[in-house]
């Protein structure tokens, strides 16, 4: 039973820093970014690359996935959306350009490390067993689960007690009246998608510790579930988001135990059917005022 | 005359491809003229593949009936559904759609009689190729009709301004569910033709993946008349056989094309020719059609 609870913990934490991040992006742009798994993806393989080809260690491999993916965000955001921001195209040219995107960086990844499941070198990911009472848990998932803790409390902080938060929360608010209220729109739409792709790539590269396993489509599972989880939570809400994470994870770990496991893509996939017909606005979403 | 025949010889898999994908940009490209972002033909297309190969195994059904049955089912699955999701716009129908499709993925993963993971095999070939341009032909013409018609220019009025439409009677709801429900039979349709032309399904092959590569046909084709989704699926579908010599790097290629057409080309390969007057409507601030 403990050890249900703490792999719902744990896939829920995991869930919560991919959907914050997608969160993000839609709640201030408007954007469905379907680049947001590749960017996942990335993370783990920066992790990856720092490790196996760099030597570095485990934790230096984090803060380094964390920081290229949020690099990377930015580039995105320039090639990608950028451009049809300034032409104010529709939601619909968004999403096909982050496909694009995927297309390119999913191919360069698989130029470099094939498409199979790969590991990371021997030894160089922290495993220890933690004993509480009967249960065994596996330490890496404490470290997990409390670096998504903290990560979440700072991204909460960071919008909501900064300047450059406050800046971020004013152009989702009215882009337009940001800019004429002096808020720098650039350095807003960049800081997004640095914190929301560095979540994203910092979550992929600490499932694939968790996992020892990442493969150039790993993101893909997350992808479809981040939509139960922002739907659930509250289309763009961030608070939405990581409840609806845990409300997913809890749900799927305890289906498990009624459902055969073959199904159990059908209570994420169910549930988001529900909640859209039941309440579109979720948990915490608001009819016109869905934002962060 | 022979080099004809040599060439729809050689061919005939990626020809017959093309006419299947054009017929699945033509489903999409129905809700979309309408103004709805529509993700579950896909679903439609395998609801359509299942059961004409099933009613073809188990009842020894003739082709075109089963192929007709698909279409039917599909369409009557559309109806409920239909009527459930257009209460959503915008995104979360796109996402409400596509949970559709995913649900139904899963129904077919625990299903014996669909054989589970493992999807049917042997199913007989029969879809000739002038079945698939018979039936893309009439599906254009139908719907370049049905554009110039009342309810193509309703389904334009709902596109560009719902609330306006409304005032003037349209009734958006039975216009926005015929526009589903065609696309569904379309769908279908075209989900039955390529299983008979395959020898395989599986519930993968009409997944979210698949959904999007509709969507991308009839986006990156052009959404302002029936004649960009089949240029878009006609191309897309070849562009892989044509970037072959570039072997690894052909997926970085065929991305940095759709992201080319999405950034340049805004309403479509299909308005090429028109490029320059494309560039002057936008320096006068006209919106994007979708």
């Amino acid at each position: 039973m403990l050890e249900q609870v703490y792999n719902a913990i744990f896939i829920g934490s995991i869930y919560a820093l991919f959907a914050v991040g997608f969160a993000l992006v839609f709640s201030v742009l408007d954007i469905l970014n379907l680049a947001h798994p590749t960017v996942f993806m990335l993370g783990a393989f920066v992790a990856l690359f720092a490790i196996a080809t760099l030597g570095l260690p485990w934790y230096v491999a984090i803060v380094l996935a964390f920081v290229a993916t949020g690099l990377f965000g930015i580039l995105l955001d320039r090639i990608a959306f950028a451009p049809l921001r300034r032409r104010g195209a529709p939601q619909l040219s968004t999403m096909i350009s982050s496909i694009a995107v995927t297309l390119v960086v999913v191919r360069l990844v698989e130029l470099r490390y094939g498409g199979d499941f790969i590991t990371f070198p021997r030894g160089t990911v922290p495993s220890f067993l933690i004993q509480i009472g009967d249960a065994t848990l596996e330490g890496i998932r404490v470290v997990i689960i409390a670096t998504a803790l903290v990560l979440m409390a700072g991204l909460t902080y960071l919008i909501r007690s900064t300047s450059i938060g406050r800046d971020i929360r004013a152009l989702a608010e009215n882009p337009r009246a940001a800019r004429i209220l002096g808020v720098d729109i650039e350095r807003a739409v960049a800081a997004t998608f640095f914190v929301s792709s560095g979540l994203g790539g910092l979550a992929g590269a600490l499932l694939a510790f968790a996992y020892d396993s990442l493969d150039s489509k790993m993101g893909l599972s997350l992808e479809l579930r981040a939509f139960t989880v922002m739907v659930v939570g509250g289309m763009g809400s961030l608070p939405g988001a990581v409840i609806g994470a845990y409300v997913l994870a809890f749900g799927e770990v305890g289906s498990l135990v009624y459902l055969p496991a073959e199904l159990r893509d059908a209570f994420a996939f169910g549930l988001l059917f529900l909640v859209l017909i039941a309440r579109p606005t979720g948990l915490l979403g608001q009819r016109n005022a869905d934002r962060v | 005359m022979d080099a004809i025949a040599d060439f729809l010889s050689a061919y005939s898999t990626l020809i017959a491809l093309v006419g299947v994908n054009a017929l699945l940009a033509l489903s999409v490209w129905i809700t979309l003229y309408a103004g709805q972002l529509t993700l579950g033909n896909a679903a439609f297309m395998g609801i359509g593949a299942y059961v004409s190969a099933l009613l073809g195994r188990h009842l020894g059904m003739p082709f075109p009936l089963a192929l007709g049955l698909g279409a039917l089912a599909a369409g009557v699955l559309a109806v409920p559904l239909g009527l459930t999701v257009f209460r959503l716009r915008g995104v979360y129908l796109a996402i409400a759609t596509l949970a559709f499709g995913e649900v139904l993925r899963v129904i077919l993963l625990a299903t014996p009689i669909t054989g589970k993971g493992q999807g049917l095999n042997g199913i007989p070939p029969k879809t000739e190729l002038w079945h698939i341009f018979v039936s893309c032909v009439v599906v254009a013409y139908v719907l370049w009709r049905v554009q110039g018609s009342t309810v193509g220019r309703a389904w334009a009025a709902i596109r560009e301004d719902e609330t306006a439409a409304a005032s003037q009677g349209i009734a958006i709801r039975r216009y926005k569910l015929g526009a589903f429900v065609a696309g569904a039979l379309i769908a279908a349709w075209a989900g039955g033709l390529s299983a008979h032309v395959t020898f395989s399904i599986d519930p993968n092959d009409f997944a979210f993946s698949k959904a999007v590569q509709i969507l991308v046909f009839a986006v990156v084709g052009g959404l302002p008349n029936v004649a960009g989704p089949i240029l878009g699926a006609a191309l897309l579908t070849a562009l892989p056989e044509i970037l072959r010599p570039l072997k690894d790097y052909r997926d970085i290629f065929q991305g940095a094309i759709l992201l080319f057409v999405i950034i340049f080309l805004p309403r479509g390969l299909v308005t090429v020719a028109q490029l320059r007057r494309t560039r002057r409507l936008q320096k006068i601030g006209a919106a994007d059609v979708a």
